[in-house]
Formats: structure tokens, C-alpha cells, sequence
């Protein structure tokens, strides 16, 4: 492990291991702790990743984020959004992405808050998570942990679907359900708990198991003894800083602290 | 030989208050925006939305002309939530039918193939049942037994598209990377009007070699409407970005409370070339960069 990284750095790399050995699937990371997440596990550990540069094309190398300067993508394929959806719909994706809400059953939320009929905050709207949630593995990323995005009970708006049997009558197919990670600012988590229940898998420089469990709004396992998150090596944080040229990782946590800075203890956002 | 050249005042007039329009593009990409501000300048209302929302939705909204819609998302994408589509939400003043963005092709796809419904299990065990209180579901008659939700056909009386060339016949070709679902939109619609950045006597005479680039049949373009920029402010490309400045400027407007009234002054109530002449004209607007992301 490299001596010195930053927190967003530290995710970056626990991103990245949502997608190790997956096979050829697209991999989707929805903003930029995802998306350097992708790109890192396509450059180390699972170079069969599939990629697009964002827009409707296929690269075999991620493309870096924002302004390219004299970098130019090469295009390996066709990506458009009707066949990032066949891909959706056949299961050949994982997905990141960054919901305002989970609950303990796994289901987010991306719509908005409040009353879906008369919101109190209008947000995107559904996207894709339904198809995606319900055909496809899904993980996802939460740089502020906290109740308001961990919520008591089920998410405002069900977005994506999760392990909720309530939503789940006589004949309605779960079988390709599979949420993986939850990557956040204070640790890494799975659905590995009795009936796929919230688990935490490791907890980040300096955060103890209390401090997540007092930061979320329902119950957590745990798996075992927990083990720190990994950070960078140095391989892997100069191919960071290589596809992230304009450290757009840097506004990703407020203040960019070091992975091991002091946490304010018990302080939920 | 015929010719389905119009005027875009003449399409608009030619739609009337409740019908259901659907419009092609995505975000703010590749928007039919000299045919929606069309739609801004009349007194067309009630009018059912389908779209995969930008700027176009957002305008329609803020100009009371919805009264349902029908939509994945509304965004601006480097703005994530369209302020207008936001404000119309929180006042509850429209019916909205939120969908999974591929439920919204689905139901499209049917209207295409003339069928009520097409099977999924995308929209299943989320709320996109409790804002589609009509949808229903269906069980398989085969030895699975599965139960699927019948997405219903999303049939339109409209479809707003805008392409970058067309001729007198209907003949449409789309030059960016990606074409988004104009095709279903046009399949999906009674009637489809195509404003155009290039308007050509025959598309076959002089882009033969582009004709992989052709979208959907002219069988199913009833206009072709000549509008060069008439994307703007979203991006059409390779041809122009989108216009940042423009969509934050309208943005900034929406936190203002004669916000509307002044956008529409500034940018609605004038004749479309002199809206593109405001915007700085061809010199400006055949400039914008395209994104990169």
C-alpha cells in the first residue's frame, strides 16, 4: 500500500473491487468514484471488462475523465443507449451508481423526496434503476453516510428493487436480482446477512463498527473480525492520477482528507 | 414528385389541445427545440408528454402546456434535475407517469407493433406500479407460470423529431453517434414531423452513401420542417454542442418569480431567426463544442 492517499483515492480502489471477476460485462460507474472505480478494475484485476467512453461507443482503454488535452479514444464498438439497454435487459452489466436513498432491503431511490404524487425535492426521476436493479448486478456508492441516505424504513420512491419480500408476490421472478457493494466515505458493505440483509464488510482508516451503525438507519451485521479497507498501491494510484488528470476526485469529499485523518466520531451527515 | 416541406407554425397548428406528442432526442441532446418553441408561441394545452426529458419538457411545463407525463428522467445532465420539470413537480401540477427510461421504449416498441402490451419484469416490486396506477400485470400462459407487467403501448398522436437532414420526401438521416429513439418515436405516432438542420431536394442524389444514417422510413415522416440550429440550446452532434451558458442562464431563471415570463420575452415571444440571431447566430452556434465527458 502506497503511504499517502486521500479518502476518495481509498474508494476509488474498494470501487473497482465490485467488478473483479465478472467476466465480460459492461461496466457501468455512474460518476466519478464509480467511473475511476470501472476504469481501475478494467486496467489491474479484470481487463475483460466491457467500457464505453460515456457517450455511445466502446473502448478497450477507459477513457480519462473531462477535458482530454491531446488524448484521443479509440473505439472498439457501438454503445448506444438502446443497446446499453438489450445489455441491461440480458444481464450483461454491472452497474454503480449513486442513489439519495437506501433502505435495509437494498431498494433506492433517485426519483426525489417525500410524496411521489407532490414531491418535497423532485430529483431525476427513475433512470434506469428498475430494469437494471431487477436484470442486471447492481453496487452502489454513498460518499456521505448518514441516515438521510441509509433511511428507518423503505426508501421514499422505490427505484431499484431490493430483498424486500413484501414487493415480491406469488410469481413475480427475482431471480436476477444481485446487489453487491456498497462502497461509502466510512466503509464497505454487502448484502451477506441472513436473507441478504446490510453486512459490513471493512471499515476504513479510523471508523469503527459503532460509528457506522449510529451513521445508518436500520440494523447492520457484520462480517466478523472486520478488516481495514485497502488503499491504493502505488500502481494503482498512479493509474488513478493518470485517468483522473484534472483531480476531479478531489471534490468528491468534502475537504479531500487524507484516508487517515481524524474522524469526527458519531457526526451523521 | 410530392413534397412534405412545412412550416413549423403550420405543424403546430395542425395539433390541437389534449393530444399526446411524443418528442425524440434524449436529455438535452438532439431536441426538437424550433418545434417546441413552436408549440410555446400557441395556445396548445392539456397536452400528454412522452419524452426522455430535457429542456423541451422543462419549457412545456413551465409554460402550463402538460398535463401528463410520461417520462425516465428530465434532466439537463451537466445540470442533473431540469429546474423547470423540478418546479412543476413540487406544485403537483402535472400527472406524472414515471417509468424505468427501457419501460418507456417498451411501451413505445408496442404502440410500433400495433399490440396493447409488450411482457417485462422491469417496472415489477417498484413504485413505478404505484405512479402507473392502469398498469397491470400478466401471467405467463406457458409452464413457467411467471408473472410479467404488461407495459401498454405508449401510442402517440405526434412525434416531434429533429435530424440533421431530410428531403421534400421524408427522407430523414441522423449524423451523431448515437440515435437515440427517434425511430420508436416515429413508429409509435400517428403522424411525425422532422425538423432539419439541412434541407435537400433528394437525400439520394446528393448523401447516397449516408444512407445508413437514415433513421426510419419516410413512410412515416408526414413533414419535414427546415431548421438549421433548431436543436438549440441542446446539442446535435457532430454538427454543435449544447449551450451551457444558454441552459444555465434558464436554470438561474427558474429561481426567480417573473422567471418564465422573462425567459419568454427574451427568447420565445420573437420569430425563430431572430432568436437564433440573439443566440449569436451561425457564427456562435455552429461553434459550441460538443461535450466530452
Amino acid at each position: 500500500m502506497s503511504a499517502d492517499f486521500t479518502l476518495a483515492e481509498l474508494l476509488v480502489v474498494a470501487a473497482s473491487e465490485a467488478w473483479r471477476g465478472n467476466g465480460e460485462l459492461l461496466a457501468s460507474g455512474i460518476g466519478v468514484v464509480p467511473r475511476l472505480g470501472a476504469s481501475l478494475a478494467k486496467l489491474t484485476h479484470s481487463p475483460e471488462l466491457m467500457m464505453t467512453d460515456a457517450e455511445a461507443y466502446l473502448v478497450e482503454e477507459p477513457v480519462p475523465l473531462g477535458p482530454r488535452g491531446s488524448y484521443v479514444p479509440r473505439f472498439s464498438g457501438a454503445m448506444s443507449f438502446a443497446r446499453v439497454f438489450d445489455c441491461v435487459w440480458g444481464g450483461k452489466r454491472h452497474v454503480m451508481i449513486g442513489p439519495i436513498q437506501i433502505d435495509r432491503f437494498g431498494q433506492t431511490n433517485l426519483s426525489g423526496i417525500g410524496d411521489p404524487f407532490k414531491p418535497k425535492v423532485q430529483m431525476l426521476g427513475m433512470r434506469g434503476l428498475p430494469g437494471n436493479s431487477i436484470s442486471h448486478p447492481n453496487s452502489m456508492f454513498v460518499p456521505n453516510h448518514g441516515p438521510r441516505v441509509f433511511v428507518a424504513g423503505e426508501v421514499d420512491v422505490v427505484g431499484g428493487v431490493g430483498y424486500n419480500p413484501a414487493r415480491w408476490p406469488q410469481g413475480v421472478s427475482d431471480r436476477h436480482v444481485d446487489l453487491r457493494l456498497i462502497v461509502t466515505d466510512l466503509c464497505v458493505m454487502d448484502f451477506g446477512g441472513a436473507n441478504h440483509a446490510v453486512r459490513v464488510r471493512s471499515l476504513h482508516p479510523g471508523v469503527s463498527l459503532e460509528q457506522v451503525r449510529a451513521a445508518t438507519g436500520f440494523p447492520l451485521e457484520a462480517a466478523g473480525t472486520l478488516p481495514t479497507t485497502a488503499g491504493p498501491t502505488a500502481e494503482q494510484l498512479a493509474i488513478i492520477r493518470r485517468l483522473d488528470p484534472h483531480n476531479l476526485r478531489a471534490s468528491v469529499i468534502k475537504g479531500n482528507p487524507s484516508a487517515f485523518a481524524p474522524r469526527a466520531a458519531g457526526k451523521p451527515s | 414528385m410530392f413534397d412534405k416541406t412545412l412550416s413549423a407554425g403550420a405543424v403546430i397548428a395542425g395539433l390541437h389541445d389534449g393530444m399526446t406528442i411524443g418528442i425524440g432526442g434524449w436529455g438535452p441532446r438532439r431536441k426538437p427545440m424550433a418545434l417546441v418553441r413552436e408549440i410555446l408561441r400557441s395556445n396548445l394545452r392539456d397536452l400528454t408528454v412522452v419524452a426522455y426529458g430535457g429542456p423541451d419538457v422543462g419549457m412545456l411545463c413551465a409554460a402550463g402546456k402538460v398535463r401528463r407525463l410520461y417520462y425516465g428522467f428530465v434532466s439537463l445532465d451537466a445540470i442533473p434535475v431540469e429546474p423547470w420539470f423540478r418546479k412543476a413537480r413540487e406544485a403537483g401540477s402535472i400527472e406524472a407517469h414515471e417509468l424505468d427510461e427501457g419501460l418507456l421504449q417498451w411501451g413505445l416498441r408496442a404502440a410500433a407493433m400495433r399490440v396493447p402490451f409488450l411482457p417485462t419484469r422491469v417496472g415489477l416490486a417498484t413504485d413505478v406500479m404505484k405512479l402507473n396506477p392502469d398498469f397491470r400485470t400478466v401471467k405467463s400462459p406457458y409452464a413457467d407460470g411467471e408473472v410479467l407487467l404488461a407495459m401498454p403501448a405508449l401510442n402517440l398522436d405526434v412525434a416531434l423529431i429533429h435530424v440533421d437532414r431530410a428531403d421534400r420526401l421524408g427522407n430523414v438521416q441522423t449524423l451523431g453517434p448515437d440515435p437515440y429513439f427517434d425511430e420508436l418515436f416515429a413508429r409509435a405516432a400517428a403522424r411525425t414531423y422532422a425538423s432539419c438542420e439541412e434541407l435537400s431536394e433528394r437525400l439520394d442524389l446528393k448523401y447516397s452513401a449516408d444512407a445508413r444514417f437514415n433513421i426510419v422510413e419516410r413512410s412515416y415522416v408526414t413533414g419535414v420542417v427546415p431548421a438549421r440550429f433548431g436543436a438549440h440550446p441542446t446539442s446535435n452532434p457532430p454538427a454543435y454542442g449544447w449551450d451551457m451558458e444558454h441552459l444555465k442562464a434558464y436554470t438561474t431563471l427558474a429561481g426567480e418569480a417573473d422567471g418564465w415570463s422573462r425567459y419568454v420575452a427574451d427568447f420565445v415571444a420573437l420569430p425563430e431567426a431572430q432568436y437564433l440571431e440573439r443566440q449569436g447566430g451561425a457564427a456562435r452556434l455552429g461553434s459550441l463544442p460538443p461535450p466530452v465527458f
